[in-house]
């Protein structure tokens, strides 16, 4: 595949058409919609005689790529990575590992981690935001996953071979997905997160909920909600300021062939500035992909 | 210079007794983001020869990752006189590197 466009809102959407219309074979992939869809009037955006509901002009815009001959995946991205030569993308969902040549974040900005006292202090000290990039460090030792869907399934099941016991703390949700009987669930909300002191240094011991129970762990990896471009962008090494994605003039990252347009690039959070990076994007990456053939 | 690769049996030597500061990249061949990280410890190992850097393979050396706590990588940390004085967590521009040091 040549490029996968995540996420199909304004920013995606124009992509995907730059993209396609500059020669590139295009997959969006999308959860549904996103922050558009919640707008109730647009009319402060070109070409609009009279308002569009936000859902109405999300739709149009993904009808608009359809009869272009962009494909559309409806499915929930869990992970992003380098393939094994390091020469292309693999997008991850629950069920399926695609791999592409280039891929254009637009999934959105994600809401910021709750405010659990000690959850940003021990950020690095236990307090992990990659499975897969510090599974390693929580061999034979107890972790927890923060989360409830198919995101915090996907972490907690990265972590299972290397741990010696996996948990899920939903933090007073439901759990949205089936979870199998190997992760032990925990549906208490979590007032604070413990740290011992180690060789000096503070570190993870436990989970304090608000039964005021402390629950044991080393290592608690947050997968909150679903996995929104900064995580995705974090778990393959993009650099992120702030809780937006730096891009460059052509809204290329520093991991070649991943680029990020719209709201997760910070700035404003209008649909015409979304429609314009996604565009340089669309068409940046399809520049890419040609280089590489 | 080039970056110095250490291990548990010279780090005392190369890191902490060094006569400047110290740049010490923790990483791992499998980690995507500690690829993405290597050519700018490179590019600092050229440019900031007032720095010594160094990168410490933490599945060869757990006992380094361990003594000082490593529990995500890439770790960036930076040595002064034989202290720990500073770390960076994850993916991280030359900049915000060498913020480490100011």
């Amino acid at each position: 595949m040549d490029i996968i466009i995540i996420g199909s809102g304004p920013a995606g959407v124009s992509a995907a058409l730059y993209a396609k219309r500059a020669g590139a074979d295009v997959t969006v992939i999308t959860r549904g919609s996103g922050a558009l869809a919640k707008a109730e009037r647009i009319e402060n955006y070109f070409g609009l005689a009279e308002p569009l509901t936000g859902a109405e002009l999300e739709a149009n815009g993904i009808a608009g790529a359809k009869r272009l001959g962009v494909s559309f995946i409806e499915d929930e991205v869990v992970g992003l990575a380098m393939n094994e030569d390091f020469t292309g993308l693999v997008v991850q969902t629950p069920g399926l590992a695609c791999e592409a040549k280039a891929v254009v974040l637009t999934a959105g900005s994600t809401r910021l981690a709750p405010k659990i006292p000690g959850l940003k202090e021990l950020e690095g000290k236990g307090v992990s935001y990659c499975a897969i990039c510090d599974a390693f460090f929580y061999r034979q030792k107890t972790v927890a996953v923060l989360g409830e869907g198919d995101y915090a399934l996907h972490e907690a099941e990265i972590l299972l071979p290397h741990a010696s016991k996996v948990m899920l703390f939903t933090n007073g949700k439901e759990p949205a997905v089936k979870i199998p009987d190997t992760i032990e669930v925990h549906k208490e909300k979590i007032i604070a997160v413990e740290a011992e002191n180690a060789n000096g240094m503070e570190r993870v011991s436990g989970l304090r909920t608000e039964d005021s129970a402390v629950t044991p762990v080393q290592g608690l990896f947050v997968a909150l909600g679903t996995a929104g471009s900064v995580d995705l962008a974090r778990k393959i090494g993009a650099a992120t300021d702030n809780n937006r994605i730096v891009v460059d003039g052509e809204m290329a990252t520093n991991v070649p062939g991943l680029y990020a347009a719209g709201d997760c690039t910070g700035g404003l959070l209008q649909v015409v500035k979304a429609a314009y990076e996604g565009a340089v994007a669309g068409l940046a990456a399809a520049k890419y992909v040609r280089s590489r053939k | 210079m080039a970056v110095n690769v250490v291990n548990k049996e010279n780090f005392k030597n190369e890191v902490l007794k060094a006569d400047k500061p110290v740049l010490v990249d923790f990483w791992a061949t499998w980690c995507g983001p500690c690829r993405m990280m290597a050519p700018v410890v490179e590019a600092i190992a050229e440019e900031h020869p007032e720095l010594k850097v160094c990168k410490v393979d933490i599945d060869e050396n757990p006992e380094l990752a361990q003594l000082f706590n490593v529990m995500s990588i890439p770790t960036l940390a930076a040595f002064k006189d034989g202290q720990l004085t500073g770390t960076a967590i994850g993916y991280q521009p030359k900049e915000s590197v060498l913020k480490l040091f100011a």
